[in-house]
């Protein structure tokens, strides 16, 4: 109890330029904190009815140039932080290339990871230090939030909706991670702990499956995502089958790609779009197909949409086979 | 309280001893009365929000959730929101001293629908008892923000019946908004002109300004959580279609500019307290009236601050953040100008006083850390930490209820006829003051370090802060409680208040009697004076011509 930390430990890069910003802030709000709460304690102590030594025959009502000074230095000061800190945000949160990208679904009571070559883990993320990650975050539920405190960084994770955030982690250590959106009963146990690795020891981590714990070792997401395709979800029953009862759209280089809509609209098929077309193909039906795909709502899970984007994501460098 | 004499001579009619039965005051249509009537009410809800306060930090005071289930806790702090938000803060100083001396201080007899306030009370104690009839029937534990779809696809327990009570406070705060906007706009006394309005009346039409543009969307989305559960219809819902996100947007149309329903009446009272112990009209008057109207109208544009970690659009968010930054400066220049106020005062050091003083340095501080939650990059860090926690507890506790126990205090002696001990007065203000910083300070760091609120164990590490937080929040209590005792020991004990025992400016002290009589005024006072008119004490802030036959009143024709 007595080992008393005042401040968090700060592991990434995005981190440290946030830090920067807090303690500026902070040290503005210090400063003029003080000259309002020990301004007006010394003003009132002064000028205490029973100080007859003090003169009060000058006092005037208004000054334009006081109001205008309090106004606009304020103002200029909050603008400036204003500027550093959307520039900042900027940086971070816009999408950003070359991220090792990793998938997360946050549901009642726990978090559950996804590593690209397939290593799962609940309630722990493995992850190389030096190296920029992606996360990207959903909900099976209700609304969570993904938040590692010593990066900085937090999106929330909502029910239907990929959000994404990007830090790179620099420290190698153990830290936090919490869901810090109230989800229900168990929502100060939806923790768990964040380690980075140094490089190569991750590496070696993931070629082992994980290295115990809970993490599993498997098919790599895009394997895992060809098993849902061929199994569960059954999608290629129409779906890239040439001897298909009904026709499907070729899935082959779809990924990227803009897509024409039977109601005229082009829409570019990423992560959202292949999510909601696999839950609610009536939503968005491709020019020249009938809406006959059933929706998969309730059917597939979170990860298993995840794992299917991954596969689908694999097929876009092969070419569809003729034309569309 | 009834059974107050009048201070002089033979026994004068007032409010109080002028009808003394229950039904009287049941069906009372004096402002003044309502205005006690809603100050009971909001003491008894804020009673209940202190007690779930108090188990809330009994149970942090341990790493372990160890006092209450997790179940319990969750509906401790619901429970703590709901009541405080709904049924303490937002009604606090409009409905009980807005009431009570609104129609005072413009030379009014009364607002200027009676009946309609006296059916705000009704909507606001009938919503209050159906949120506590939720609460006594196994609460809700959606916390006091209902977000969806967890409370309404997932949640259990009695979150409709909330909602209703909700809903009916929100109309009752409605009512009161409609009417302070219509009683100031149409009942100023003659020679009442708009800048010669106390800072308390313009502050109040901001707030009422809020409140009647505000409520009704909050009360409809509240209303479409109740459908979505009851019904099953799909509207906030993503596994029914619906958009979780919708139902923020929304929700923090109201929610955000519902803190500035609770501050600004705090800011108004800071005015008159600052200016009637400074014996000084308040420094830079048209700055402070125009800053309440800007915080009100930028207010309304600022919701989306609440959504930056959401997945928001990063241009909306960046635009959310500028419209937040604005929204402080008005904030600035009302802080700067009370400290001109004081300067070169004659500065009285009355309890009134020290709650104005406590409410500066708080609020400053609940201020400033809000830019660090108004700024892009850090807030996505501290959101829905404890730093957040830290910050609105400054703002509503710190700024809202210091500026309601000032107003207390500065206007008890004109609702009661009597004085307090002046000096467990200031000791309780300094109970509080310091009782606040030791329970919310430590919460800023534990925030920055990353301890997310709604938490019901928390890890080893931050027990010490937390142990600081609870020890804190006894002295808080304590300093809320002093109060509770010395005030009801006044009523039979207390001095005789004078008229004007604090020899402030302003009709309701220098031109109503204590006790006031039933119409306020005998007859329509004609002002002649601006507000806080200090520097002319031989000048009175209005005269009373002898009374004119064809005189049938209307206020606000001459300004």
């Amino acid at each position: 109890m007595w080992n008393i930390p005042f401040f968090p430990p700060t592991a990434s890069k995005e981190g440290e330029a946030i830090s920067t910003l807090y303690w500026t802030i902070s040290w503005l709000a210090v400063f003029f904190g003080s000259i309002v709460l020990f301004g007006a304690i010394y003003l009132a102590v002064k000028y205490r009815a029973s100080n007859e030594a003090v003169r009060r025959d000058d006092a005037v009502e208004t000054d334009l140039r006081l109001e205008l000074g309090w106004t606009l230095i304020p103002l200029v000061l909050a603008l400036a932080i204003f500027g550093w800190s959307a520039k900042l945000y900027g940086d971070i949160y816009a999408p950003r290339e070359g991220a090792y990208e990793v998938f997360v679904v946050g549901k009642q009571w726990m978090w559950h990871c996804q590593h690209p070559n397939g290593v799962r883990e609940n309630n722990e993320l493995h992850l190389p230090a030096g190296r920029l990650v992606k996360v990207t975050v959903i909900s099976q539920d209700v609304i969570h939030a993904f938040s590692i405190p010593a990066f900085r960084v937090k999106r929330d994770a909502v029910p239907g909706r990929y959000n994404t955030m990007y830090f790179t982690p620099t420290q190698p250590g153990k830290y936090h991670l919490f869901c810090t959106e109230y989800c229900g009963t168990k929502h100060s146990e939806m923790i768990g702990w964040v380690y980075v690795l140094p490089p190569e020891e991750f590496q070696l981590w993931l070629a082992h499956g994980g290295g115990g714990g809970t993490a599993t070792a498997a098919l790599s997401l895009e394997e895992q995502g060809k098993q849902v395709f061929e199994g569960v979800g059954a999608c290629s029953t129409c779906h890239m089958n040439p001897n298909a009862a009904v026709k499907a759209p070729d899935l082959r280089g779809l990924f990227g790609s803009k897509v024409k809509l039977a109601d005229g609209r082009t829409v570019v098929a990423d992560e959202a779009y292949i999510r909601e077309s696999i839950l609610n193909p009536g939503a968005k039906v491709v020019a020249g197909y009938q809406p006959v795909m059933p929706p998969y709502q309730g059917v597939l899970s979170e990860e298993q949409i995840i794992q299917l984007t991954a596969y689908i994501k694999s097929l876009a460098k092969e070419q569809p086979a003729g034309g569309k | 309280m009834a059974t107050i004499t009048a201070q002089t001579g033979t026994e004068r009619v007032n409010y109080l001893n002028v009808r003394t039965t229950v039904a009287s005051w049941l069906l009372t249509l004096d402002h003044k009365r309502i205005g006690i009537l809603y100050l009971l009410g909001i003491t008894f809800f804020f009673f209940l929000g202190s007690l779930a306060a108090a188990t809330i930090r009994l149970e942090l005071a341990t790493p372990k959730g160890d006092l209450l289930s997790s179940d319990t806790y969750n509906k401790m702090f619901t429970i703590h929101g709901v009541l405080m938000i709904f049924f303490f803060l937002i009604p606090s100083i409009p409905a009980s001293f807005g009431n009570f001396v609104l129609p005072m201080m413009i030379g009014a007899r009364d607002v200027a629908f009676p009946r309609l306030n006296l059916l705000s009370w009704y909507f606001f104690m009938i919503g209050g008892m159906l949120a506590t009839i939720a609460l006594l029937k196994g609460g809700i534990d959606t916390g006091w923000t209902f977000y969806t779809p967890y409370s309404s696809a997932f949640a259990k327990g009695e979150v409709s019946l909330a909602i209703v009570g909700v809903f009916l406070a929100g109309f009752s705060s409605i009512f009161t908004g409609i009417n302070f906007l219509v009683t100031i706009h149409k009942m100023r006394a003659p020679g009442m002109t708009w800048f010669r309005l106390p800072l308390f009346v313009w502050a109040m039409y901001a707030t009422s300004l809020i409140q009647v543009l505000g409520t009704p969307v909050v009360a409809i989305t509240l209303l479409l959580v109740a459908v979505e559960r009851s019904f099953g219809i799909g509207i906030f819902d993503p596994n029914r279609g619906g958009d979780p996100i919708l139902f923020q947007h929304l929700f923090w149309f109201y929610s955000h500019p519902a803190v500035y329903i609770m501050i600004l009446p705090a800011m108004g009272v800071i005015s008159e307290v600052i200016a009637t112990f400074s014996r000084r009209r308040v420094f830079g008057y048209h700055f402070v009236a125009f800053s309440s109207l800007a915080i009100a109208i930028i207010g309304f544009l600022v919701w989306g601050h609440h959504m930056f970690s959401t997945g928001q659009s990063i241009y909306a968010s960046i635009l959310f953040s500028f419209l937040t930054f604005l929204v402080a400066i008005p904030s600035a220049i009302k802080t700067f100008n009370w400290m001109a106020t004081i300067w070169k005062g004659r500065v009285h050091w009355e309890a009134p006083l020290i709650y104005a003083l406590g409410f500066l340095g708080l609020f400053v501080i609940g201020g400033l850390t809000g830019l660090h939650l108004g700024s892009l990059a850090t807030d996505v860090h501290l959101t829905d930490t404890y730093f957040v926690v830290a910050h609105f507890h400054y703002v509503m506790v710190g700024g809202a209820t210091m500026g309601y126990m000032a107003a207390l205090h500065y206007w008890w002696p004109k609702m009661t006829g009597r004085m307090y001990p002046q000096s467990w007065a200031k000791l309780a203000a300094l109970m509080v003051f310091v009782g606040f910083n030791l329970t919310f300070f430590p919460q800023f760091i534990l925030g920055y370090m990353g301890m997310p609120r709604r938490y019901h164990s928390y890890p080893e590490e931050w027990w010490a802060l937390n142990l600081l937080s609870s020890a804190g929040a006894s002295i808080l209590g304590l300093g809320y409680l002093l109060p509770a005792v010395y005030l009801v020991w006044s009523l039979k004990y207390g001095r005789i208040a004078e008229k004007n025992p604090w020899g402030a400016r302003g009709l309701e002290w220098e031109a109503v009697d204590t006790l006031p009589h039933p119409h306020n005024f005998e007859r329509t006072p004609i002002v002649t004076r601006p507000a806080y008119d200090y520097a002319h004490p031989e000048e009175p802030t209005a005269i009373f011509p002898a009374p004119r036959p064809a005189y049938v009143g209307g206020g606000g024709k001459d300004g």
